[in-house]
């Protein structure tokens, strides 16, 4: 019996770690690669070990195009992600602050309408959104990554929230209130500080959302220097650009960095974000 | 003066609509009028650059009669119908293997759940078109197995969706965690008192698995459907709609005939035939809830 079970569960290891190998296998070629002389990455692109390893790639690779280095892209994605992220994160939690807490007319209408922009996504807006931001001036500017976002359009962060306030205990408001504290005082001085882990959640999906957000970024961004990472990435695949794979590489693995640190040491949230809401990855 | 206003602004309604302000301004700007400004060009010739001119239902007319509109509905939904089933089958069966917490399932499940995390980067697409080139690493691999002939995965109207396909299953680790929540919930009693009677595994699955987790499946369903429709980046930089338009996603279309046409009065039209698509494609599956959804045994 017992032996039956440690072969059982031998299997089940094996199995499992065959899966998992195959799917990393893609990540761990691109970070493998980008360690390699960027002539050989293709004629060795069935081994995984680099051999010579080199830094090479990401200094030339960092370099950028035309004068402009990663450093840029970088700052610039950065900039976009953390201002859309502290906008959005400020905005929702107001939002499912009053929804949750003030008794208002209109207010179940209100929650339904938050309601149907989780139903709502972003790319069925991409032509009606570009022409009205058109008309608005805002093509070739950030205002559109960014300034939406602190308008608390993302119904999921709004509901994420409105759940989480749902959950801290009324007394601590109504003892708030018999001591002469005002709905905004209760919300800056009791929910905020005890809706933190919601909001740690929201920022994180925010901030990958963000900091992968290709589309805006294309039909936004006219000028090179003002391109976020993943813009400049695309650069490497145009036909025009010489193509220096290994380069391409490099920066590949360093735009995803950001990503993969948040995934180490957030995993918790991600998971219980995922899992309680249904929060896309 | 100040008190009484400030007294005004305190009360409980007052508050309440100030803290939603943020929303109601962001609905009414940045959703409600350009859907409605949309909805008024879809009906003109519009090109963005010049003042548009109102034409009637000829954008949907031309619509009718775009072979590429037809092209561009076929594949995405082929694609939808094709990758959210293989997607979500495994999905489930990632996570029935993972429902045991065991120490190691912890660090399993997070390897298995990194690909959807960082699935819809540019970086991810950039290295999907790498894999499957001529001399990338999946012909190579092919090679070191014996196998003699190179494909052309991306340049072959046969394989190049599947590539794409690949891509979106690969990234199942939401889907999965999302069972995985819900496998937790199913009480431990139902398996024991199963047992009891003399339920083999399979039954067990059959009858009491998977008849509850039938309301899990329908939300990813929906979730991962709406999104399947709306597929764009990953087509756009790996495949681009090549070749010959067999990967041609309807959000890529939408964007050529906007972006690259300059008939952004087409693309408005676009746009609002994509809501409806989507929304009747959501429609649908909500009718057919009843069926087989279990709700709760009422």
């Amino acid at each position: 019996m017992g032996r039956k079970k440690t072969i059982r569960s031998v299997i089940y290891y094996i199995a499992v770690t065959a899966i998992g190998f195959l799917m990393v296998y893609p990540l761990l070629w691109m970070i493998m690669s980008s360690f390699k002389e960027t002539g050989s990455i293709f004629v060795t692109a069935g081994s995984l070990i680099p051999d010579p390893f080199t830094l090479q790639n990401y200094i030339t690779g960092w370099k950028g195009f035309a004068k402009i280095t990663f450093g840029t892209f970088f700052k610039n994605s950065a900039v976009i992600s953390v201002l859309a992220t502290i906008g959005t994160v400020f905005s929702s939690s107001l939002v499912a602050f009053g929804l949750a807490r003030c008794k208002f007319r209109g207010r179940k209408l209100l929650f339904a309408m938050v309601l149907l922009t989780m139903m709502v996504p972003a790319q069925v807006l991409m032509v009606p959104q570009y022409i009205w931001y058109h008309k608005l001036g805002w093509v070739g500017s950030y205002a559109p990554l960014i300034v939406p976002y602190c308008f608390a359009i993302q119904g999921f962060f709004v509901y994420m929230m409105y759940n989480f306030i749902g959950g801290i205990p009324r007394e601590l408001d109504e003892a708030a209130r018999i001591d002469g504290c005002s709905y905004f005082g209760i919300y800056g001085r009791i929910a905020l500080p005890l809706m933190v882990p919601a909001l740690v959640t929201a920022a994180i999906f925010s901030f990958i959302w963000r900091w992968d957000d290709f589309m805006s970024a294309l039909l936004y961004v006219n000028k090179a220097k003002d391109y976020p990472v993943c813009l400049a990435l695309k650069l490497f695949t145009d036909p025009s650009s010489t193509s220096d794979y290994g380069a391409m590489f490099a920066m590949s693995v360093l735009s995803v960095l950001p990503v993969l640190i948040i995934f180490i040491f957030f995993q918790k949230y991600l998971v219980d974000g995922i899992a309680t809401s249904g929060l896309k990855g | 003066m100040m008190k009484k206003i400030k007294s005004w602004l305190c009360k409980e309604s007052v508050s309440g609509v100030i803290f939603s302000l943020p929303f109601l301004i962001g609905l009414l700007l940045f959703l409600i009028v350009p859907l409605g400004m949309s909805l008024y060009y879809a009906f003109c010739e519009y090109s963005i650059l010049s003042p548009a001119e109102f034409i009637g239902l000829k954008n949907f007319d031309t619509m009718f009669h775009d072979e590429m509109f037809f092209k561009s509905l076929g594949v995405t939904v082929f694609y939808t119908v094709v990758s959210v089933p293989l997607k979500l089958t495994f999905a489930l069966c990632v996570a029935l293997l993972f429902q045991k917490t065991t120490r190691a399932a912890g660090i399993y499940r997070a390897v298995y759940y990194l690909p959807s995390i960082i699935g819809g980067s540019v970086a991810v697409a950039v290295l999907w078109k790498r894999m499957f080139a001529v001399e990338g690493t999946i012909n190579q691999i092919l090679h070191s197995f014996g196998v003699q002939n190179t494909i052309a995965w991306l340049g072959d109207t046969r394989t190049a969706i599947w590539t794409l396909i690949l891509l979106s299953v690969w990234q199942f680790g939401s889907s999965m965690l999302i069972f995985l929540s819900a496998l937790k919930q199913i009480p431990a009693s139902y398996y024991e008192a199963s047992t009891v009677d003399g339920a083999g595994k399979a039954n067990q699955f059959f009858r009491i698995t998977l008849p509850l987790l039938t309301p899990t499946i329908f939300f990813n369903l929906v979730m991962q459907m709406i999104s399947g429709l709306l597929a764009y980046t990953q087509c756009y930089i790996i495949t681009n709609g090549k070749p010959m338009n067999s990967t041609l996603f309807y959000m890529v279309h939408m964007y050529n005939q906007t972006f690259i046409y300059y008939k952004a009065g087409y693309g408005a039209a676009l746009a609002w035939m994509l809501i409806l698509i989507t929304g009747v494609f959501t429609a649908v599956l909500f009718l057919t809830k009843k069926k087989w959804v279990y709700d709760g045994g009422d």
